[in-house]
């Protein structure tokens, strides 16, 4: 199982635990699958992303990720974790604005010691980036940007690729490109994924759906 | 080299007498300067002070002291005058500079200090009215005009004495009653002693004071002329054998590579105090050993003989590394004497370089 | 990885080179100030410690008497008493030409002196008759044309200005036979001495330091000192500013690199070697800044210390390893002070929620009332400090408690006026541009607090050297009341010269005077004649009724300022210049431009105390539009050469030029002060223009053209500056009250009137304007240009 949560418990400090975000969360995804997480806005879909791209600390319950037990991991270990494990995709790409489409596209992989180029040309052609490498973030489109933002998480060869409404700031038609450019990836490179959207036709296309209401998945 | 150097250098190089050549013009015939003249009476107590037309003199006091804790120390004591221009004047333009050295000897350690004063302020200076030779704190006084009873204190930054001695015997004229000769080509000196002093008195160290009883000995000396010009140096004895009988020798080095150029001479002086001189080159003396001292080769074992009267003895410090670091430093201490007679006394040697 | 996420940071400054830039420049500039000073300062101390070396003086103490000269009867005792001392006797040496510090001594007991006892030819000569006298070969022009010097010798191993001579020859030379000015206490007493507080209760021992001017000039250097550390909080304010700015850009590229992996310990530690790097870089810049500036400076800081204590500095700035380093290390400490704020923001940055705007508005008035407190308990701290602490630290610590309270007090009252502005605006336009202001100001309040400071210094500093300037023509206009001053040649040609001046019935004033040592220092005694002249143009501050008959009957002394404040004596005291001299004092007159103390008294009472007195010196009264005429004759009558003239006017323009010359240093400091405030508005604004672009956006798409928002820009910039000008004009004012009143008498003496000039603060405010209109320009400009495209995107950017 590569990602394994099992009644995993999440409260806000100062707040009583009947108000918790998340409840007795438990969830499985096997390698290589994905799964969709839905649910109305402060349902806890983020935090829960959060907690397990190791963002974030949970009360209790327990994360495990290709057999490793994120409780009571140092802050070092979790940021190694980071680095090779999983990966983030943002709803606001979150690129660096001062380096070029291509220095960001190489970014994570650098970060995590874990460089293969021609992995890294097959992506950015594959993303349709090849001719915008020079440029910086600030003069593509919002599309083009997720495109580099996916790029960047991918290049690192996640075992789990961690994407929060992913499409939430592109319009339809870029939205539906970019979806299918990622689970196209996705499928290619072996990754898991792990998707927070809030739209259920996006959710449909994915191997798995579970919905989050009120911090409880049914 | 600076100015207190250079006056050192003018008195020290002639303590038991003469001056390197070298120095400031110092190497001619001193200009306006009275001269050592054989036909001169020494005359008491007006020669017990200063004599301010010679260029150089000095009262110059050494003791072989016991301590109440059982140990041997050596002590000195001396002011040197030296004149600029003969004369004296009142104020800061005296001519006249004087020099304090002050020395205190043990087996294993020695400790000098050394004062300085311009004549004509009362800083430094000798009176005969009573007897009081002094600079700063440091004096040598008499209650009367002679030096028959004496008192002798100094101080530096870790020692102090303060001493009391007493004559037991006649003062004694050195060469021809109190004109010394101290070269073949006759240059000479004004030269009397005391040599029988009994001394009692307290030494403090760091750790404390002690008493001492002992002997002591004073020279007088005065002159203007300085050495030959190829005199380099002097060791000079001052010898008190238990037998009651005393030597005062010494050996003018000179450059020559033998010791053929030396110049010796000295006095004998019976146990009644009757002094003999001895003619040049009778007394001898002889190196037989050598030690590193302030980084310099100095002899600190002497064989020293006196055919006439049947001396044969061995010299020997009690402490090797006696050497007053003053302004013009030389080897100053107290010895002791072993071999055809046994005693103590004092040992000055100059110009080792 | 430490290089890709080093790399992902630094990328950021590529992209903002103007940031840099700003970064590097604000730091530069205040480390270059600041070691401006420290050279200057570094380069006198060095001055003063060879010439104190070079009187082999270094690490010695003093007997100094409290009053009056040593006897050499005194010095004997205590020579016999077993004290090692060296006796010293110094006085003013009056030649043809002015006068020469003239110090005797004794070479046998003198500390090792170079000069003279040189290698290879000691100077026996020194000490027997007529003795030789040594000076440094810039000196030897001073004793030009003197009649019967001894043989002089020249060598550069004394300090220039003065005269080194044997104590027996400068006895007779200074007239002071049987006299010693102090004793130094040499090293390696002998054990046993009675403690010279017993021995000599009559002398005072001191630092060898303290018993010359060091004093005094340690306040100057202490002035210099107070405005290098101004410059460089001045500096900082931009550096703070633009290290806030560079993280808080960042933000999310800290957020992103957190979250692909790394660690926040990591990230701190590229941050600080980043900035680090940044600091050395521009702690090396300022160093040759500070270099250039010391360079340029030195010669006026010299002329200051010259005209203010007669010291001389000598030589050009050296390099000094100990100077580069705490250079180097001003820079790194002010940079991690500086980027405190910015640092802790950054610690406690969240990893995963963006800040909300308003919180951070809160934060901003928060930390308003905050500072608010500091700065009050600031200026309350330093008011105490001048009532406990004494002296010349007391008055700067009041100093800097009220400079940098009432800094930190500027934001919350900044806040408060442009509420109360608010308040009254009726439009919606003026309601956004006051809100606006207001919503900005804790992006730019560090600038203004900068611009507080920097004006605040120039207004005091402005003030005081204009009051003093302003009541030093007075004085000159009173004290310089002959009409011709003249020197002659020797006291031979006196009685000529006065007699022909009698045939001619010109009233003849004697200028005598006699130099004693008094408390450690020298004061000059003035012997005058009766004469109309002292009761109507003498600048007096306090008298007793008929002070000058009582002077002019030799019953009384009129003393100077300075004297008198130091030695607390006012009319009524008795002054007691030594044991069988003593005079009540009638008057106290003001003396500017002189650290020493100075007593008038009659002549044939200076006459009857002081044995040799020269009389070579006349102020000539007659009616002033004779003077020219009388000059002529005298020229014509006498050898030209060998008597010197001077008219009032001229010496009053050579004095008002020493004076002006004296604070030439302060007036250039002052000046780059407010360049380094002007360059940190100009910082805060560029640094805020990135993030208002969101912010005037919608107040473009509302209506209001890029022109007039480029002009509310440039407008906003200047009431800020006005409004902080405004509230420098009374904290400029407090700071000249506090250094004309409390540092003048501490570093001078003498206590100085306060005018204010109107003028000047329009001219200061027209200044400051100025700076903020540059400092608003740029990014006016860039408004003014802005393409829409670009507002528009911020609406692309906005969810």
């Amino acid at each position: 199982m590569l990602l394994s949560i099992q009644n995993l418990s999440k409260c806000y400090p100062g707040l009583p635990p009947s108000r918790a975000v998340l409840r007795n969360i438990s969830l499985d995804l096997e390698a290589g699958k994905s799964i969709a997480l839905t649910g109305e806005s402060g349902s806890g879909k983020s935090t829960l992303l959060h907690l397990i791209a190791a963002l974030d600390h949970y009360d209790t319950g327990d994360i495990k990720i290709d057999g490793t037990s994120l409780t009571g991991l140092t802050d070092r270990t979790r940021a190694e974790i980071r680095r090779t494990k999983v990966a983030l995709v943002f709803q606001q790409y979150n690129l660096v604005p001062s380096l070029t489409v291509g220095k960001n596209l190489l970014l994570h992989a650098r970060l995590g010691g874990r460089v293969d180029l021609d992995w890294n040309t097959t992506l950015t052609h594959r993303l349709g980036l090849a001719d915008l490498t020079d440029r910086y973030p600030e003069q593509l489109s919002g599309g083009q940007q997720q495109r580099v933002a996916i790029g960047r998480a991918l290049a690192v060869r996640p075992k789990l690729l961690l994407a929060d409404e992913p499409t939430g700031n592109l319009d339809e038609t870029a939205s539906a490109e970019v979806l299918k450019l990622m689970l196209e990836l996705v499928r290619k490179s072996g990754t898991s994924l792990f998707l927070v959207t809030h739209s259920a036709q996006i959710a449909a296309q994915l191997d798995r759906q579970v919905h989050l209401s009120e911090g409880v998945l049914q | 080299m600076n100015v207190r150097l250079v006056i050192a250098g003018m008195i020290i190089c002639l303590p038991h007498m003469g001056s390197a050549q070298g120095f400031a013009g110092l190497g001619t015939q001193a200009e306006g300067f009275a001269i050592p003249d054989r036909n001169t009476t020494l005359e008491f107590p007006s020669d017990h002070g200063a004599h301010p037309d010679f260029r150089i003199e000095w009262w110059y006091l050494t003791a072989n002291l016991n301590g109440s804790d059982g140990r041997e120390y050596g002590v000195q004591w001396t002011l040197f005058r030296t004149a600029l221009d003969p004369g004296d004047d009142a104020g800061w333009s005296s001519p006249q500079i004087w020099l304090g050295h002050a020395g205190l000897t043990t087996a294993d350690a020695i400790y000098f200090d050394e004062r300085w004063a311009r004549g004509g302020i009362g800083q430094a200076g000798v009176s005969i009215q009573p007897f009081t030779a002094w600079i700063d704190n440091w004096a040598m006084a008499s209650p009367d005009q002679t030096l028959q009873n004496l008192t002798v204190t100094a101080s530096g930054e870790y020692f102090a004495y303060d001493l009391a001695m007493t004559a037991r015997g006649p003062l004694v004229r050195h060469g021809d009653n109190g004109y010394s000769v101290k070269s073949a080509s006759g240059q000479a000196s004004h030269y009397y002693s005391q040599p029988r002093y009994v001394v009692t008195g307290t030494l403090t160290l760091a750790d404390g004071s002690v008493a001492v009883t002992g002997q002591g000995w004073l020279d007088r000396e005065w002159s203007s002329q300085p050495l030959a010009e190829d005199q380099s140096g002097w060791d000079w004895f001052s010898l008190s054998f238990d037998s009651g009988s005393k030597l005062m020798g010494f050996i003018l080095r000179s450059d020559s590579e033998d010791s053929s150029g030396d110049y010796s001479s000295g006095t004998w002086i019976d146990a009644d105090g009757s002094a003999t001189p001895l003619a040049p080159g009778t007394f001898q003396a002889v190196p037989l050993d050598y030690s590193i001292v302030a980084g310099r080769s100095v002899p600190v074992k002497w064989q020293v003989n006196l055919p006439e009267h049947a001396v044969s003895v061995i010299i020997q410090p009690i402490n090797q590394q006696s050497w007053m670091g003053t302004s013009v430093p030389y080897w100053e201490g107290p010895v002791t004497i072993s071999g055809s007679h046994t005693g103590r006394g004092y040992l000055e040697m100059t110009g080792y370089e | 990885m430490r290089g890709a996420a080093f790399g992902a940071l630094l990328s950021h400054w590529s992209r903002h080179p103007l940031q840099l830039l700003t970064l590097v420049a604000g730091l530069a500039l205040a480390t270059g100030l600041w070691s401006a000073v420290q050279a200057i300062n570094g380069e006198a101390r060095a001055s003063y410690a060879r010439a104190s070396a070079q009187l082999g003086l270094t690490g010695m103490d003093m007997l100094i008497p409290k009053n009056g000269n040593i006897s050499v009867a005194r010095y004997v005792e205590l020579r016999r008493a077993g004290w090692k001392l060296a006796p010293v006797l110094e006085g003013r040496w009056l030649l043809r030409n002015g006068s020469v510090k003239l110090i005797g001594i004794d070479p046998l007991n003198h500390p090792a002196l170079p000069a003279i006892s040189p290698t290879g030819s000691p100077q026996l000569d020194a000490l027997r008759s007529p003795g030789r006298i040594f000076l440094h070969p810039s000196t030897e022009s001073q004793l030009d044309g003197h009649p019967d010097l001894p043989p002089v010798i020249l060598t550069e191993t004394l300090p220039t200005g003065i005269v080194l001579s044997d104590i027996s020859l400068a006895e007779s030379i200074l007239g002071l036979h049987g006299q010693i000015t102090r004793l130094i206490i040499l090293p390696d007493q002998p054990m046993g001495l009675k403690p010279l507080a017993d021995l000599a209760p009559e002398l005072l021992r001191r630092a060898a330091i303290d018993t010359q001017t060091g004093r005094l000039t340690d306040s100057f250097h202490l002035n210099l000192t107070a405005f290098g550390l101004l410059s460089f909080a001045v500096g900082l304010f931009i550096v703070q500013g633009t290290v806030g700015l560079g993280i808080e850009q960042r933000r999310n590229l800290f957020r992103t690199l957190r979250a692909m992996g790394v660690s926040l310990r990591l990230l701190t530690g590229l941050l600080l070697g980043e900035l680090m790097f940044i600091a050395l870089v521009a702690g090396c810049l300022g160093l040759i800044l500070g270099y250039l500036v010391a360079g340029a400076l030195l010669p006026d800081v010299s002329a200051t210390l010259n005209g203010l204590y007669g010291e001389t500095v000598e030589g050009g700035i050296t390099l000094r390893l100990s100077w580069i380093l705490s250079g180097l290390g001003m820079a790194i400490f002010g940079t991690l002070i500086a980027s405190a704020q910015a640092f802790a923001n950054f610690y406690r940055m969240p990893l995963l929620l963006a800040p909300g705007v308003q919180a951070r508005s809160l934060d901003a008035r928060s930390s308003q009332q905050v500072m608010a407190i500091v700065g009050c308990g600031l200026i309350v701290t330093g008011s105490l400090a001048i009532l406990l602490i004494d002296g010349l630290v007391g008055g700067f610590a009041l100093l800097a408690g009220v400079m940098l309270g009432s800094a930190l007090l500027l934001p919350l009252l900044l806040s408060a006026i442009l509420a109360a502005g608010a308040r009254t605006a009726r439009s919606a336009l003026s309601e956004w541009i006051w809100a606006d202001m207001r919503a900005q100001l804790p992006g730019i309040s560090l600038a203004m607090m900068a611009l507080l400071l920097a004006l605040a210094t120039n207004i005091g500093v402005g003030t005081m050297t204009s009051s003093f300037r302003l009541t030093f023509v007075g004085w000159m206009n009173q004290r310089l009341s002959a009409e011709i001053y003249a020197t002659v040649k020797d006291e031979q040609q006196t009685g000529e010269f006065t007699g022909w001046l009698a045939d001619r019935d010109i009233t003849t004033l004697p200028i005598r005077w006699a130099e004693i040592p008094y408390d450690g220092s020298p004061i000059r005694i003035y012997g005058v004649v009766d004469h109309d002249t002292y009761r109507e143009n003498w600048p007096i501050l306090q008298a007793q009724p008929a002070a000058w008959d009582r002077v002019f009957d030799g019953g009384g002394a009129m003393i100077n300022e300075q004297l008198a404040r130091r030695q607390n004596l006012w009319p009524g005291n008795i002054l007691t210049l030594s044991q069988d001299w003593q005079i009540p004092v009638t008057g106290v007159y003001s003396d500017y431009g002189n650290p020493h103390g100075q007593v008038m008294i009659s002549l044939p009472a200076l006459l009857q105390q002081v044995s040799h007195v020269p009389n070579r010196q006349f102020g000539l009264r007659l009616p002033p539009k004779d003077a020219a005429d009388l000059m002529k004759e005298i020229r014509q009558s006498f050898d030209s050469a060998s008597i010197s003239l001077i008219d009032q006017a001229d010496i009053k323009a050579r004095s008002l030029a020493v004076f002006d010359r004296t604070f030439v240093v302060t007036g250039a400091l002052n000046l780059l002060t407010l360049g380094v405030a002007g360059f940190a508005i100009l910082t805060s604004l560029l640094t805020l223009w990135t993030m208002r672009l969101p912010q005037l956006a919608p107040i473009w798409a509302l209506g209001v053209s890029r022109r007039q928002l480029a002009w509310l820009e440039v407008l906003r910039s200047l009431a800020l500056a006005s409004l902080t000008a405004v509230l420098a004009l009374p904290l400029g004012l407090v700071l000249a009250w506090v250094l004309l009143s409390v540092i003048n008498v501490e570093a001078f003496g003498w206590k100085l009137p306060m005018y204010v000039f109107p003028m000047d603060w329009l001219r200061l405010l027209g200044l400051a304007l100025i700076a903020a209109t540059a400092a608003a320009a740029v990014p006016a400009i860039k408004l003014a240009r802005i393409k829409p495209a670009d507002l528009l995107k911020v609406f692309a950017h906005e969810r």
